[in-house]
């Protein structure tokens, strides 16, 4: 019997922290916590995957999967890096399509890189990973402005739908656009803020918002669950941090 | 024993830790006729190695000495030419420079005194990275760089046959690891230094690589009757070997990517693709592949984009 109660004094506290203690064991989590999750409930959750190399072969982009397709009703995904100068870099929001995502960013030093899903009962559910970067990647200027003729392409989009046997399909595209941090020493920060794919009755799949650290000319994966499909053309629209707006078709 | 003793003995063991720290201990060894080779590590640079992780080479001819790359920082540089006197007091009397990467070029400042060649996309490949190349080494092998700079070789080399006292060698102009891979095959003796165009048993880097090119390149090397191959990385062999690892592992990463990229995947999702089994003991493959999917995989995304609208 006292051997019993030695155990359960051993294993609560434990248990306890196993809820608390980040993972990713990093010195910034209590000021993230802070400034994300403001007297929210946070969770840290094994259901969250994020996927992302090691270490940064390029600071400028950095890939990065988000699934949580683990967890019911996911509202939306916050996610963010630690140790970067500008913290936040991207808010999704699921509408119609499953609670996974695909982009780039850029990474300033090494860094946890979380994701942040947020279920219906307001629980946040958090997931991450440490990247490894030798530094740079949100005060160099983007490669594409070295090429003359870049503005010429501002916003414009390349995209293709595949369609999986039962029906779901995975959606890819490309905005053609600067994403500048404002950190490179005399380019103003030049960003895509938002960005919402719809059917073409005007139902969104997803809706993003952007920040400085997502990747140049950026690149991002959706999956859209079996029906949701509808006839025409999928519409994507968004605008930029100076009034620029996006707005184009993908064929499915 | 007084204290002064005492600290003049800890000096004495930590300067002599110090100096054995910045040893590459280089060997070289005699694979021909006149012929000796510098073996690197088949490992990422690092603190521990300061960057010995490439072959080089010289061959001893009846006119002086043919150097072929320098290696990966001034120390090096110098201690290879210090080895080379070991073998013989000929003068050098050529220095080739394989590409522009880094570990191949960064110890010509033990060379200024010598014709330092290198095809012209090599020279301007310098010309461009070099201090980036060396501030990129400096960060990753610490004081085993310290006061390396970039030099850039002044002689432009193109490709054909040139006869240094008994030997005669063959530059070989090809590309694909980078913009411009120098093979040079020494007809004399049979040995054949291929650069960075093979990798033996060190998994292939592509931070500069056109597939295509490279692997056009692979099958002109294998027209080259040599008796021994000397890979950029990796042990010498004297058979097809080496090449064909190189291609088969090339192609299938050019196949991996081109597929993946058809059928929609991330580019994370790619990197977290299981290596085969044929290529996964190859050392740093893992590594490897994530870099190569990182300089790879865009491009062909951008097709597989395009080709939706």
């Amino acid at each position: 019997m006292r051997w019993w109660c030695l155990c359960l004094i051993l294993v609560a506290p434990a248990a306890i922290g196993a809820e608390t203690k980040d993972p990713l064991d990093s010195a910034r989590w209590e000021e993230m916590r802070k400034q994300f999750f403001p007297g929210e409930r946070v969770v840290f959750d094994d259901r969250v995957k994020v996927s992302a190399p090691k270490f940064a072969e390029d600071s400028m982009n950095v890939p990065v999967t988000v699934n949580a397709d683990g967890l019911r009703d996911v509202q939306e995904i916050v996610v963010f890096a630690d140790f970067n100068p500008i913290l936040k870099v991207l808010e999704f929001y699921p509408d119609r399509a499953k609670p996974f995502l695909g982009f780039r960013f850029k990474l300033q030093q090494a860094s946890p890189v979380r994701a942040a899903a947020k279920t219906s009962d307001g629980v946040w559910h958090v997931g991450g990973a440490w990247v490894d970067a030798a530094g740079g990647g949100c005060t160099a200027p983007g490669a594409g402005r070295a090429a003359a003729g870049w503005e010429k392409m501002l916003n414009e989009v390349s995209g293709r739908v595949w369609s999986a046997p039962d029906l779901s399909r995975r959606v890819r595209l490309r905005v053609m656009h600067p994403m500048d941090t404002g950190l490179a020493p005399g380019i103003p920060a030049f960003y895509i803020e938002q960005l919402v794919l719809r059917d073409n009755r005007g139902t969104s799949y997803i809706r993003l918002k952007t920040f400085e650290p997502v990747s140049e000319n950026p690149v991002f994966t959706f999956d859209l669950p079996a029906g949701t499909e509808t006839a025409g053309p999928l519409v994507l629209s968004g605008v930029d941090n100076n009034g620029n707006k996006i707005a184009s078709t993908i064929k499915p | 024993m007084n204290l002064r003793f005492v600290l003049l003995v800890a000096f004495a063991i930590a300067t002599a830790a110090l100096a054995a720290a910045f040893d590459y201990g280089l060997q070289p060894q005699k694979i021909a006729e006149g012929t000796y080779v510098l073996i690197g590590k088949t490992e990422d640079f690092s603190l521990e190695n300061g960057g010995n992780i490439q072959n080089v080479g010289f061959i001893v001819t009846s006119a002086g000495v043919v150097v072929i790359d320098t290696g990966p920082s001034k120390r090096y540089g110098e201690q290879f030419r210090a080895a080379i006197r070991k073998v013989t007091d000929k003068p050098i009397v050529k220095v080739l420079i394989t590409h522009f990467h880094p570990d191949h070029f960064l110890g010509n400042q033990a060379f200024t005194d010598v014709s330092l060649a290198a095809l012209p996309a090599t020279i301007k490949g310098i010309q461009a990275m070099g201090g980036p190349f060396a501030d990129n080494l400096y960060r990753m092998c610490g004081d085993w760089e310290a006061g390396t700079e970039p030099v850039v070789p002044t002689v432009a080399q193109v490709g054909g046959v040139e006869t240094i006292g008994d030997h005669t060698l063959e530059y070989i102009a090809l590309a694909g690891h980078t913009d411009g891979d120098l093979a040079v095959f020494d007809r004399t003796t049979g040995v054949l230094f291929a650069g960075d165009l093979v990798f033996f048993e060190r998994a292939a880097t592509t931070p500069h690589a056109n597939v295509a090119a490279w692997l056009d390149s692979l099958k002109r090397l294998r027209e080259v009757p040599y008796k021994k191959l000397i890979p950029g990385h990796g042990p010498v062999v004297s058979d097809a070997r080496a090449i064909d690892q190189t291609g088969t592992y090339l192609e299938w990463l050019d196949v991996t990517l081109r597929g993946a990229a058809e059928k929609g995947d991330d580019m994370a999702e790619v990197m977290a693709r299981p290596i085969p089994k044929q290529f996964a003991d190859i050392p740093l493959v893992q590594h490897e592949f994530t870099r190569s999917v990182t300089h790879l995989f865009p491009a062909l995304e951008q097709q597989a984009l395009a080709a939706g609208k």
